[in-house]
C-alpha cells in the first residue's frame, strides 16, 4: 500500500487516470456514444414502402419537420404551454418564496422549505395521477365548485395539462426565487426606505432587479421540464406536444430517424434558452 | 417595511401555494382507502382491502423486486463512478476539465426523452436485449450525476489545508484519504447514494424506453393508470411508494445537514436550505 501510494504521489497522470478513467469511459462510451448514435440517425431515413431504415445521409427528416405544418404547430403549442406554465409557476411561487425568505422566523422558514420539497419526492406519476383524480367530472374540483353554482369539465383538456405541469414544477421554480430573495441584503431595503421610497417602489427598483437571476434560474426548470415531457399530455390530456411526437415516432411508428431529428428541436430550444439565461446571470443563482 | 396590504397578499398567496401543493397529495392518500372503484368525490365508503390485494398481487411484487434490484445496482455503480469523478474534477487541473464538468451535468440539462431515445436506439443497435440490465445502465447514468454533485459540493467546502496537514504529519496518500478526506465527505457520499436510490426507484421517462417487458414500480403505475379495473391497486401502490420513498430521503437530509461540519472543522453549519436545494437539483434530473 505504501509503495502504491508513493507511485501515485509521483505520477500525477496515474492518479488522474485512476480517478477519472472509469467515469469518463462510462460517460463517453455509453452517454456521448448514444447521443452520437442519435444525432447521426437523425440524418437517416425510413423508407415509406419497405419500412427499412436507410442508412445514408439525407435531410429528409428535417425537410419534413419544416414542411409539414403539423410539426410546426406542435412546436409552437409546446412553447406556448411551457411559457404559460413557467409564468404561472413564478406568480404562484413568489408570495411563498417571499414569505419564507423575508417574513418568517428561522424555524418557520425551515419548515416551509421542507414542505415545499417533500412533494417532489412523491412519485412523479403519483402527482400526475392526483390531478387526474381531481379533474374527473364527478371529482374533487367540481365538488368544490358546486357550492358556487358552476361546474368545470377540465378532464382531458389542455387546461388539465397546464395545471398538472404547474403543480409538478412549482417547487423547482420556488427554490431559486427563494434563494435570490434571501440574498437581498436588508441594508439595501433600509437605504431605499431612508431615501424616501415606499414599499412598492423599493420592491420594483431594488428587490426585483436583484432577484431576476433567481427567477430566470427557476424558469429554466419549468421550461425545460415541460418541453421534454411526454407522460403528462398522454395521461391527463389528449393533445400532442413535442414529447408525444418523439414518443410516438419512436415507439409506435418505429421511425427512429424521425424521432431523433425531432428530439433535436427541444435540445436546440434549450440551448438557446440556456444562453439567454446565462446572460441574465441565472447560473450564479442556481 | 412591507405595508399591511402587502403582507396580507403575501400571506394569502403563501397559503394558496401550500394548499395547491398538498391537497392533491392528501386526496391520493384518501383515495387509496376508497371502497368504490369509481373516482367520485367525496368518498362514501372506506376500506383497506385493496392494500392487502396490492400486497398479494404478483405483478406488484415482481415490480417491487425489480425496482429494488435496479436501484441498488445503479446506486452502487453511481457511488463508485460519481465519487471518483468528483475527486478528479476537484483535485486536478487538466486539459478539458471544463468540458468534463459540463459533460457530467448533461444528463440533467437535456430533456429526459432525449437521453431516453438516445440510449434506447444505441443499446438496440449494439444488440442489447431490453430488460433489467439496460434499465440499470440508463438509471446509473443520471445517478452518477447526483452522487457527483453531492460529493463535489462537499469537497469544495472541505479545506485543502487538512490534506496538507496530514501529508506534513507523514501520512501517505492512501492514509490521508482513509483518515482525513473520506471522513470529511462520508455523509455527502451517503446522502448522494440515498438520493440516487430514490431517483432510480421513481424513474419512468427513461425506463419506458429501456425496459422491454420487465415491470418496475413506476411502470406498473403507468401501465395500469388507464385501466379502471386496476385503479384501486394503483392508488395503493402510489401511496405505498410515496411513503416508502420519504424514508431514504429523510435520512439523506438528516445526514447531509447534520454531518460534515465536525470533520471539516470549518464551523460553517450547512443550513437545511442547502440540502433542500441539493435535493431539488438532484430530483430535477429525473424529469429534465
Amino acid at each position: 500500500m505504501t509503495r502504491a501510494s508513493a507511485f501515485f504521489f509521483r505520477h500525477r497522470g496515474a492518479r488522474l487516470g485512476l480517478t477519472l478513467g472509469a467515469p469518463m469511459l462510462w460517460f463517453l462510451v455509453i452517454y456521448i456514444g448514444s447521443l452520437a448514435v442519435m444525432f447521426v440517425s437523425a440524418f437517416w431515413s425510413k423508407d415509406v414502402f419497405s419500412g427499412v431504415i436507410v442508412r445514408s445521409w439525407s435531410f429528409t427528416n428535417f425537410q419534413t419537420l419544416l414542411d409539414a405544418p403539423v410539426y410546426r404547430t406542435i412546436v409552437l403549442r409546446t412553447l406556448r404551454l411551457a411559457g404559460m406554465v413557467t409564468i404561472t409557476d413564478i406568480v404562484l411561487a413568489f408570495p411563498l418564496a417571499y414569505f419564507a425568505a423575508r417574513l418568517a422566523s428561522n424555524r418557520v422558514r425551515n419548515a416551509l422549505l421542507v414542505a415545499v420539497v417533500i412533494p417532489l419526492w412523491a412519485n412523479y406519476l403519483v402527482r400526475v395521477f392526483a390531478w387526474k383524480l381531481i379533474l374527473t367530472p364527478n371529482g374533487f374540483l367540481n365538488w368544490a365548485a358546486s357550492p358556487f353554482g358552476f361546474s368545470l369539465n377540465l378532464a382531458n383538456s389542455e387546461w388539465a395539462i397546464w395545471l398538472t405541469f404547474v403543480y409538478l414544477w412549482l417547487p423547482f421554480t420556488l427554490l431559486p426565487i427563494y434563494g435570490a430573495l434571501e440574498r437581498v441584503p436588508n441594508s439595501y431595503l433600509e437605504a431605499s426606505g431612508d431615501l424616501g421610497a415606499k414599499g412598492w417602489l423599493t420592491f420594483r427598483r431594488v428587490v426585483l432587479p436583484l432577484i431576476v437571476p433567481g427567477i430566470v434560474a427557476g424558469s429554466i426548470f419549468s421550461f425545460s421540464l415541460t418541453l421534454g415531457d411526454y407522460i403528462v399530455p398522454s395521461l391527463v390530456g389528449n393533445t400532442k406536444f413535442i414529447g408525444n411526437v418523439i414518443y410516438d415516432s419512436f415507439g409506435i411508428a418505429d421511425n427512429v430517424p424521425f424521432a431523433a431529428a425531432y428530439a433535436l428541436v427541444p435540445v436546440a430550444i434549450m440551448a438557446a434558452y440556456l444562453l439567454l439565461a446565462k446572460r441574465a446571470g441565472a447560473f450564479e443563482a442556481l | 417595511m412591507e405595508s399591511k396590504t402587502a403582507r396580507f397578499f403575501i400571506k394569502s398567496g403563501s397559503l394558496i401555494a401550500l394548499l395547491f401543493l398538498y391537497v392533491p397529495l392528501g386526496l391520493v392518500f384518501l383515495y387509496s382507502f376508497n371502497a368504490s372503484i369509481g373516482q367520485k368525490w367525496p368518498i362514501t365508503e372506506f376500506t383497506t382491502k385493496f392494500w392487502s390485494q396490492a400486497w398479494q398481487s404478483p405483478d406488484v411484487r415482481e415490480a417491487l423486486v425489480n425496482s429494488t434490484m435496479i436501484a441498488t445496482a445503479a446506486t452502487l455503480l453511481a457511488l463508485l463512478l460519481g465519487s471518483l469523478a468528483a475527486f478528479a474534477v476537484h483535485r486536478f487541473r487538466f486539459f478539458g476539465r471544463n468540458a468534463v464538468s459540463l459533460l457530467l451535468v448533461m444528463p440533467i440539462a437535456l430533456p429526459g426523452i432525449v437521453t431516453a431515445i438516445a440510449l434506447s436506439a444505441s443499446l438496440d443497435t449494439f444488440g442489447f436485449t431490453f430488460g433489467l440490465f439496460t434499465i440499470m445502465i440508463g438509471h446509473a447514468t443520471f445517478c452518477i450525476v447526483v452522487v457527483y454533485n453531492n460529493v463535489i459540493a462537499r469537497l469544495r467546502r472541505t479545506p485543502g489545508s487538512l490534506v496538507e496537514a496530514s501529508m506534513d504529519l507523514g501520512a501517505n496518500g492512501w492514509q490521508t484519504f482513509r483518515m482525513v478526506t473520506f471522513p470529511a465527505i462520508r455523509s455527502a457520499v451517503v446522502a448522494g447514494g440515498l438520493l440516487a436510490f430514490a431517483l432510480s426507484f421513481d424513474e419512468i421517462i427513461v425506463t419506458n424506453f429501456l425496459s422491454g417487458t420487465e415491470l418496475t414500480i413506476p411502470k406498473f403505475i403507468f401501465n395500469n393508470l388507464r385501466q379502471p379495473r386496476n385503479r384501486p391497486i394503483v392508488n395503493v401502490v402510489a401511496v405505498g411508494v410515496t411513503v416508502a420513498m420519504l424514508i431514504p430521503v429523510y435520512i439523506a437530509q438528516r445526514i447531509a445537514s447534520g454531518g460534515g461540519e465536525v470533520a471539516t472543522g470549518s464551523g460553517r453549519r450547512e443550513g437545511p436550505a442547502d440540502t433542500v436545494a441539493a435535493a431539488a437539483a438532484a430530483q430535477a434530473g429525473q424529469g429534465v
